[in-house]
């Protein structure tokens, strides 16, 4: 249990030493040296987890399993990797006077924040835990979302502040009634433990429980941004520092999907029925197709990604609601390949955003003449992004297709026109920012885009031949949420 | 069952469940910002009292505590910051015109009803107590959510998120007993670190468009 410890510890430090010193010169790397540590803990864990399997801490505060360890290390990763974009981004962000030293400091120490708000949602055993963290991630970003202070960007926080607080206080209602079935049977002070919960599933009122479920999804659906409670999300990561976006698009709503995973466990177990799976797969594909409509639509190109990946939270509750071991195989790496991305995705669009000096999709032209690096970046980006062979999303959209065309085969044309109109939706507004002509005096910026190289490599690794001990993990969470393996 | 057969403390957690759901229609039709702060905080103080009487009578320690914490949070320091920053913002002279009082007031009522229907479920196995308990709690939700939508000021919107949050504590007392103790801390400390973000989002938005009118919050749309 010591790496799970230390790897909330790492970040809780991280917290209070950038709040005191974060407008330093050095700041930027000293983050990545702090994420670098937790991306250790993270390993040492999941090796852990490996070798001896579940592990519950001495209290059962904490469980480890298959399932959430690796989502620990993408979690570790990814923050890592955009804390290495993020120091150069700031930097030029300051040398633009649109930062002060304070704000400096509060970027620093609330991104530390939000990493510890991510690694207690993921590590929790307690389900009223992984709700005060949830809303914890809320509070650390609402205040970065608004970090430039111009009336766009308070609007947007104020928006993002108000509908996830809330839509996730139904959340809370959803685990209030959890358990109150909880405690007809069980003991009140471990009655909150998923655990405990798990076990004793078939002993929970299924009635309650149904309706704890709609709550907590519409609680949590809120933070995944499942239509047609989106509202909030295309503008908190359109108007926000870059990185920001990045971590929100590949982490918060993971994890938020995460949540309501753990919670249709339990539903499953109770009600023996299939409705959760139901409300998922409906909410789900609604997300999908109205997203992908909407991507036609953007004249803002973090808008534009944002709607991309309300398009792929869509698709993936879709797979975990129709619960098969193949279609959560692929949901499980479907969540991993479009963290990968996305994150990657809008890195480079910060970059391609500092150099057109606007996010407007009009103005933004001519990125592969100005800077090749940033150029490719974004078009390989999407190319994987929307589903392209041989990268990992095709791999893991194909699974997804296959598993709807097993289980429910007349839904796959709706799928299928879906990717369709997301493909089209971002080539026909990306194509012309890459090769369009480009506009006189446009200057490249320093960016340092190794990060978004490695993690489009490690997507077209994925695509390609998912490594044995990556397939092995994913079997093994398949195993233990849908309850059989997925081959 | 006749309410006079039950015993003293359903009689009065329904009494007071009652009166807690009247505060949020009070609080629905009043366009006066510092008397909808002054009936928040009566809903606090019938909440902490209710919480009170829990712990007296289930003689439970831990709940003495969560009826302190409510008393503390949501009676005396959210009332008094949201206070101050009316009068600051010079704003308690301001009368909201509220739009179609009677449609407001009338979808309160059938909110409320339909709060009872939706937990029918729920209560087929328990008692009278934990139907009403329940009903009101999750009526008490679904009106702060109406009084967000029929507000335009801002401060109306956090008294109506807090009012939410009201709401649900209620059903944790009521319901259970209390959340385990590590839970409820945690929400009292998300609850205040709200409360103090949202008096530093009054000044943002104030400083950037000159109200606190959240109509006037209409630059990012998806059509233009």
């Amino acid at each position: 249990m010591i790496p799970a410890y230390l790897l909330l510890f790492v970040p809780f430090v991280g917290i209070i030493y950038f709040a005191l010193v974060g407008h330093k010169a050095r700041v930027g790397r000293i983050n990545t040296w702090f994420n670098v540590a937790t991306l250790l803990m993270s390993l040492w864990l999941a090796v852990n987890v490996l070798y001896s399997g579940t592990i519950l801490s001495g209290s059962r505060f904490f469980i480890i399993d298959s399932f959430n360890v690796y989502l620990i290390v993408l979690t570790a990763f990814v923050g890592l990797t955009t804390s290495i974009c993020s120091a150069p981004y700031m930097r030029h962000e300051r040398e633009l006077g649109k930062l002060t030293d304070k704000r400096l400091k509060l970027y620093y120490s609330m991104y530390q924040g939000f990493m510890l708000a991510m690694y207690l949602v993921l590590t929790t055993n307690n389900m009223g835990i992984m709700w005060v963290s949830m809303e914890g991630a809320t509070l650390a970003t609402v205040l970065l979302v608004s970090l430039y202070r111009t009336p766009e960007s308070i609007e947007a926080a104020w928006k993002y502040f108000i509908l996830c607080g809330v839509g996730i206080a139904q959340a809370l209602f959803g685990t209030i009634l959890l358990y109150y079935a909880a405690i007809q049977s069980g003991d009140a002070e471990t009655a909150l433990l998923w655990s405990v919960l798990f076990e004793n599933a078939a002993q929970l009122n299924p009635e309650i429980l149904e309706i704890a479920f709609v709550f907590m999804l519409v609680g949590y659906g809120t933070k995944i941004g499942l239509v047609p409670l989106h509202n909030w999300l295309p503008d908190a990561h359109s108007e926000g520092p870059t990185p920001m976006s990045a971590v929100l698009s590949g982490l918060l709503l993971n994890d938020a999907l995460y949540a309501v995973v753990r919670n249709k466990m339990l539903v499953d177990g109770s009600t023996q029925s299939h409705i959760a799976g139901y409300l998922m797969m409906g909410f789900g594909l609604l997300s999908f197709l109205v997203a992908a409509v909407f991507l036609h639509r953007q004249k803002d190109i973090k808008r534009l990604f944002s709607y991309s990946s309300i398009e792929h939270m869509g698709l993936m509750t879709f797979a975990f609601g129709i619960g098969t071991p193949f279609s959560t195989f692929a949901a499980l790496l479907h969540m991993t390949v479009h963290s990968l991305t996305k994150s990657a995705i809008f890195v480079t669009v910060g970059h391609a955003a500092q150099i057109a000096g606007t996010q407007s999709i009009e103005k933004i032209r001519g990125l592969i003449n100005t800077q090749p690096k940033v150029g490719w970046g974004l078009l390989i980006g999407t190319l994987a992004i929307a589903g392209f062979p041989p990268f990992g999303v095709f791999t893991s959209e194909f699974l997804v297709l296959l598993a709807t065309m097993h289980s429910y085969p007349w839904l796959t044309p709706l799928l299928l026109l879906g990717i369709g109109l997301a493909c089209a939706g971002l080539f026909r507004n990306v194509q012309p920012m890459v090769y369009g002509a480009r506009p006189a005096g446009q200057q490249p910026v320093q960016a340092n885009l190794w990060p978004v190289m490695i993690h489009l490599a490690l997507v077209l690794w994925m695509g390609l031949a998912i490594p044995g001990f990556l397939a092995n993990w994913f079997s093994q969470a398949t195993v233990l949420i849908s309850g059989s393996a997925p081959l | 069952m006749e309410i006079l057969q039950l015993d003293f403390y359903t009689q009065a957690i329904l009494s007071l469940a009652a009166l807690i759901g009247l505060t949020s229609f009070l609080m629905l039709g009043q366009g006066r910002l510092l008397r909808l702060v002054f009936v928040f905080a009566l809903q606090g103080l019938l909440l902490a009292s209710a919480t009170g009487l829990a712990a007296y009578t289930l003689d439970n320690e831990h709940l003495y505590i969560s009826a302190a914490l409510t008393l503390a949070l949501k009676v005396f320091f959210i009332p008094w910051l949201i206070r101050r920053h009316v009068l600051r913002m010079n704003m308690h002279r301001d009368v909201e015109a509220l739009n179609n009082k009677t449609i407001v007031m009338l979808g309160g009522a059938s909110l409320m009803i339909f709060s009872y229907y939706v937990l029918l479920p729920v209560i087929s196995n328990t008692t009278t107590l934990m139907l009403n308990a329940l009903a009101v709690s999750l009526s008490v939700v679904l009106l702060g959510m109406l009084l967000m939508i029929s507000h335009r000021q801002a401060i109306a919107h956090v008294v109506g998120f807090m009012s939410i949050e009201n709401g649900l504590f209620f059903a944790a007392i009521v319901s259970t007993s209390g959340m385990p103790m590590v839970v409820e801390l945690g929400i009292a400390f998300d609850v205040l670190v709200a409360a103090v973000l949202f008096g530093i989002f009054f000044m943002h938005i104030s400083k950037s468009i000159d109200t606190l009118d959240v109509d006037m919050l209409n630059r990012l749309n998806e059509v233009d």
